[in-house]
């Protein structure tokens, strides 16, 4: 009987078509390699540098020490505008994924016209942000706004969604769910990969809706939303656009909207960054962003480990 | 730090923050430096109307060996600082007057001494109020263009049918106003359907305090004195009448749906009755409402003198400018008698052909205006419209203007801030103005260093 021996791991020679394959994996990786140096990595360092000094673009920068770092501990200005934006992500993530996988369940059992109510939903995602914001400008308007309209129809007097500091952010979550489509394709994708014996086994053990759906369609779509749940997250504490066209656009919304409300966290860093020439203050400010995203997506990574389910993997 | 390493550094910002970022581009390697040769680049600047491209076209037949180039576009501060940051600034860059001082404080914009001198500009002939804000601890940093100043827009026909003229409208007398206010507002059901009078706060409130006998930042730019009881009268007072109109939700949701440049504006729409606004709205009421019964008054103090706030562009020259003696001659001539007389012909044939009155071009140039006015500008035979010309002339003497700061910036978001508190409630006038001169102090006393 002939016996195999297997190489041992790492003493493995790659052939000659394996180097060439692998140099040319290179090769066509190095734009991407070069770009990121480029455009990624060599600034992020920079700026690294950059948030331990005090430096306003024009002039040299000046070596500070943790001095940017301190004064953010101590902003208040810093303080508000990253409780708005946790405040805003805590709700808007939640929303857009519930909301999401509810119109990709209900895509799902679209026969025929799945197609188009597919593209009718990502429409939207297709609109410029800067459009979006000055869009539901007009809609959250207090007194003509199509939303307190509707409101007025059934008996509700809508609130003040712009100028009211309690309704500021609400306004700006119903606003972000206009852009959802992504995440209900992306939903709707995971959907129709579930197998379809998964399912008929289920109801021959006698499982109904609601325990098929806990028990297959939750666990076989986790990975989806698992990455749902890291992009939108980091995207929410990025969020700038909208927000910035709506209440910061121009100088007559600059000034007659109330900034403690809808001053989200790279919002500021932009004010200090462009409008007050903090560059090193506003480089510090983005680092801190970078730890906190870093450090949340960690926690989601280490959480996934119990809630996602991948095929293939022992479990 | 190499130039290299703090234009990547800059990037990186970016690149951490949000993606998207704005140069200027086109940089030319033309040099020049002799006075009428060589490229020129600007930026801020466009040619929105006849008075824009009948000044730059005068500039270009005089200057035929310039090669200028006009970026055209609003100034945008993360363009004009992506454009110094990779050394590769614009020769002129034209700005609102109120940001000067932030940036001849951080020296990214040159003194224009040897400017002035050497092409022989005449400072006197630019108003007071607009060389105080292009004006840096003695040195002059920019040149300023027009002279927009704020005065006081009447519906006399919503005026006759509370039964008052409107001379009976006297802003000088605060403990009326709301009486006034009550009687011309029309509010029913909790909805607010014409305003009485729009204090425009927070964008007026420095006019307000000065009626009050108050500047809100001392004329060096570098002492706010925005908790004084005067300041905070005069922002109470704003609020209240306010306030009385249903509260800024209302009030400014309502005032958010005003088209001021169409004919479906809130004069000819009776949905304001007095409001003090700049005076480039004249300009529009005339091309679209020209039937309006309109009274323009001068705004006032509280002692019923004329009082009104100048503001505009200046143009300035970058640190780093290639040409900067072209640049020199450039707004030079941009400013010059001479040239605003031929751009404002342009503008008063323009109207002409279209069938509609010339109101005039109100410059930072007290020569250029007189010459005008004296020359040019023909009474339309709309007394309504005459009249107002007259006002508006009347208070370009009476300007003051916020002086140049080093950290004019956050002084203004400092004290907007403050007002936006109040009116939303989360704030007395005194406590948040009391913050806000907290907030401003820091940011003077920074900017200082």
């Amino acid at each position: 009987m002939a016996t195999v021996t297997a190489p041992a791991p790492g003493r493995r020679r790659r052939t000659p078509l394996a180097r060439r394959e692998a140099r040319w994996a290179y090769l066509f990786l190095a734009p991407w390699i070069v770009g990121f140096l480029v455009f990624y990595a060599g600034p992020m360092i920079a700026s690294l540098w950059l948030s331990f000094t005090e430096y306003d673009v024009i002039n040299p920068p000046e070596y500070t020490g943790l001095d940017n770092y301190r004064e953010l501990m101590s902003d208040p200005a810093v303080a508000r505008s990253l409780g708005n934006t946790v405040y805003y992500a805590a709700l808007h993530v939640p929303l857009v994924m519930l909301i999401s996988l509810g119109l990709a369940l209900l895509l799902k059992r679209v026969g025929r016209l799945q197609g188009f109510f597919r593209t009718v939903f990502y429409l939207p995602v297709m609109t410029p942000a800067v459009a979006v914001g000055i869009l539901f400008l007009l809609l959250l308007n207090t007194q003509d706004g199509l939303i307190n309209r509707a409101l007025g129809l059934v008996g509700i007097d809508g609130p003040s969604w712009t100028t009211d500091p309690g309704w500021v952010m609400p306004g700006i979550i119903l606003m972000s769910l206009w852009s959802l489509g992504s995440t209900v394709i992306i939903y709707l994708a995971a959907l129709q990969n579930v197998p379809r014996d998964l399912y008929e086994a289920a109801a021959i053990d006698g499982a109904g809706a609601w325990a098929r759906f806990r028990s297959v369609t939750l666990p076989m779509i986790s990975g989806a939303l698992f990455f749902t749940l890291i992009v939108n997250t980091i995207a929410s504490l990025q969020m700038f656009t909208e927000v910035y066209t709506m209440y910061f656009g121009n100088r007559e919304t600059q000034n007659t909207f109330n900034s403690d409300a809808a001053t989200f966290y790279v919002i500021h860093l932009f004010q200090e960054a462009f409008q007050f020439l903090h560059m090193g203050f506003a480089s510090a400010m983005a680092w801190l962003l970078f730890v906190i995203i870093l450090i949340i997506t960690l926690i989601q990574v280490k959480l996934s480990n119990r809630f996602v389910y991948y095929e293939g993997e022992d479990k | 730090m190499s130039r290299t390493v703090r234009v990547t550094a800059f990037a990186g910002v970016l690149t951490l923050a949000l993606s998207g970022c704005g140069g200027v581009g086109g940089g030319s390697d033309a040099g020049g430096g002799t006075a009428t040769k060589g490229a020129l680049s600007t930026m801020g600047f466009g040619f929105s109307d006849e008075i824009a491209s009948t000044r730059v076209d005068a500039f270009k037949r005089d200057h035929p060996d310039v090669d200028l180039k006009v970026t055209e576009g609003s100034f945008d501060e993360q363009q004009f600082l992506s454009a110094v940051a990779s050394g590769n600034p614009p020769d002129l860059v034209y700005m609102d007057r109120k940001l000067i001082g932030t940036y001849a404080k951080r020296g990214s914009i040159q003194p224009l001494t040897d400017c002035v001198k050497k092409q022989g500009i005449n400072l006197e002939q630019y108003r007071p109020a607009a060389r105080a804000q292009v004006t840096l601890d003695g040195t002059v940093y920019g040149i300023p263009e027009f002279s927009t100043v704020r005065v006081v827009y009447l519906n006399e026909g919503l005026l006759k049918k509370a039964g008052m003229t409107a001379d009976q409208v006297n802003l000088a007398d605060w403990a009326a106003l709301p009486g006034l206010n009550a009687k011309l507002a029309t509010v029913s059901g909790g909805r607010l359907s014409r305003i009485g009078i729009d204090p425009k706060i927070p964008e007026f409130l420095p006019m307000w305090a000065k009626a009050n006998g108050v500047d809100m930042l001392s004329a060096d730019g570098r002492t706010a004195k925005l908790d004084d009881p005067k300041v905070i009268e005069a922002l109470t007072t704003g609020v209240n009448l306010i306030q009385q109109q249903g509260g800024w939700g209302r009030f400014k949701s309502f005032r958010d749906t005003f088209d001021f440049f169409g004919a479906q504006n809130p004069l000819s729409k009776s949905q304001i009755v007095a409001w003090p606004m700049e005076e480039w709205f004249l300009n529009q009421a005339a091309k679209n409402s020209p039937d309006a019964e309109l009274v323009v008054k001068p705004f006032v103090d509280r002692q019923g003198k004329p009082l009104t706030q100048s503001a505009g562009q200046a143009w300035v020259i970058t640190k780093g400018a290639r040409n900067p003696d072209a640049a020199c001659a450039f707004v030079k001539q941009m400013t010059a008698t001479d040239t605003w007389m031929a751009a404002a012909k342009a503008r008063a044939d323009a109207r002409k052909s279209a069938g509609q009155p010339f109101t005039g071009v109100y410059t930072a140039n007290a020569e250029a205006d007189k010459r005008i006015f004296d020359e040019l500008y023909q009474p339309t035979g709309n007394k309504r419209f005459d009249d107002a010309v007259a006002t508006i002339r009347s208070v370009q003497d009476a300007a003051f203007a916020m002086p140049a700061s080093p950290a004019g910036a956050e002084f203004d978001k400092a004290y907007y801030d403050a007002v936006n508190r109040v009116l939303a409630g989360q704030a007395q006038p005194a406590q948040a103005l009391q913050r806000a001169q907290q907030e401003a102090t820091a940011a003077l006393d920074k900017a200082a260093k």
